[in-house]
């Protein structure tokens, strides 16, 4: 099963490689966010908990925005029969969760460099804790989004539908994601950061093996 | 590979397709499905295939002698259908390593080339298939339906959009799945239907009162071609 994931996952990044329809428009979408939020708060002086706050806005918007193309993509272009006949329901939701997790990573990388070079203010104080707090948010928001993105890619409104089903589902996460990230970037203390932490820990477990077991029912039909 | 499908009936919401339809294939025939447009030979062949779960009934699938676990059908499957889409931003080479990499098969490019030249497409096309003509299209879905020697071969319109040296193509390849496998197509045309050792008609089997023509007849009935 993990081969078969791998493969998918190959698939995907050499046709996200090829049409560059997800990741244009993910680029493009933080690029303009960022320049808004800057031009908006030109003079102003914020404090770092607010800057948080608005980097894990942009995190949340950007995924919303592109997440979804894992399976929306494979509706959109008629392949999903294809992939039903090529690979077990496990094997997919694997490695549509392994796609969608590189993704992720690497476009929350991106969103933080951009913070880092473009608002002064903020200023981590601690990145072993703040990238620790990074991950487990990667980790869960690449969760919660891929069955959400099964779940709705063939309804007819998916693109306010994934939004709307994803809020409620990513608020236990973004409430103690948001809250680590301040301490990372105020306090700096494990041990004031270690409830948040077990909190993304168990969301993490949790959704990813509801995901599994859910996922066959999704899948077919 | 044997197929034992039970009273299989399927409803779209409150749309009944058809219900309690029942039929053995045994390993090594060629068993037609038939019936009007609409009338459900598409559905019956994704149940068989696994693809859309039945209302009611089931179905059983037996490989040497040992029943082959849901999970697993897609392994045992190969499917050719006009609707099923290919990967049409790779090429057909691309596409075939594609598939063998999801299959955990190996790929050798010698063994993509035999394949692309038995169903008579062009070796030389490092082109994505989206710019292949609909016949081209056809025969690729037949190089992904047979890449990995499945024992049980579903074939809904097989060959919609071939020329005549497609239609052989398909003919011999059906021809050759008889002698290791199972071959179940979905058809109207008479010439898919005279490659079949039994049919069936959906129409009749499953709904008497609707019209249907003269190869059906009474319930669940199964008739030689």
């Amino acid at each position: 099963m993990i081969r078969q994931a791998i493969a998918v996952v190959r698939k995907d990044l050499a046709s996200e490689l090829r049409t560059r329809y997800a990741i244009n428009a993910l680029l493009m979408f933080v690029v303009v966010t960022l320049a808004v939020i800057m031009f908006a708060l030109a003079g102003e002086t914020l404090t770092p908990a607010a800057l948080t706050g608005m980097l894990w806005v942009v995190m949340f918007f950007a995924a919303m925005s592109g997440l979804a193309r894992s399976f929306v993509a494979e509706e959109e272009r008629g392949t999903t029969m294809t992939l039903q006949l090529l690979a077990s329901p496990m094997a997919v939701y694997l490695g549509k969760l392994i796609f969608n997790l590189v993704l992720v990573l690497a476009l929350n990388l991106f969103i933080v460099a951009l913070f880092l070079l473009a608002m002064d203010q903020f200023v981590v104080r601690q990145y072993d804790l703040f990238w620790v707090v990074m991950l487990l948010g990667s980790l869960g928001i690449a969760s919660a989004t891929t069955i959400i993105a099964a779940i709705i890619a063939r309804a007819n409104t998916k693109g306010t539908l994934f939004p709307v089903l994803s809020f409620p589902v990513l608020l236990p996460l973004l409430m103690a994601g948001i809250h680590a990230t301040k301490i990372a970037v105020e306090d700096a203390r494990w041990d004031a950061v270690w409830p948040d932490l077990q909190l993304l820990g168990s969301y993490i477990v949790v959704i990813t093996t509801v995901s599994f077991l859910l996922f066959d029912f999704v899948w077919k039909d | 590979m044997r197929v034992d499908a039970e009273h299989i009936s399927k409803r779209f919401n409150r749309r009944a397709v058809f219900k309690d339809i029942s039929f053995s294939i045994e390993t090594g025939e060629v068993f037609g499905i038939t019936g009007r447009n609409g009338s459900g030979k598409s559905t019956l062949l994704r149940i068989v295939g696994g693809l859309l779960t039945p209302s009611g009934g089931g179905i059983r699938y037996t490989l040497d002698g040992s029943m082959i676990a849901p999970e697993r059908l897609h392994q045992h499957i190969g499917y050719v259908a006009p609707y099923l889409t290919l990967y049409e931003e790779f090429s057909a080479e691309e596409n075939i390593a594609l598939y063998a990499r999801i299959r955990g098969l190996a790929f050798h490019r010698r063994d993509a080339q035999d394949l692309l030249a038995r169903v008579g497409l062009p070796l030389d096309r490092k082109d994505p298939i989206r710019a292949f003509s609909s016949g081209m299209k056809q025969r690729m879905r037949v190089v992904f339906a047979v890449l990995h020697r499945p024992p049980l071969l579903l074939l809904d319109e097989p060959i919609s959009n071939l020329d005549a040296e497609g239609m052989r193509t398909v003919y011999d390849l059906v021809a050759e799945f008889r002698a290791r496998g199972t071959v179940i197509i979905a058809t109207n045309d008479n010439e898919d239907i005279a490659q079949c050792d039994r049919t069936i008609s959906v129409e009749a089997a499953c709904c008497p009162w609707r019209p249907h023509d003269v190869r059906g007849g009474r319930m669940m009935s199964v008739e030689a071609a």
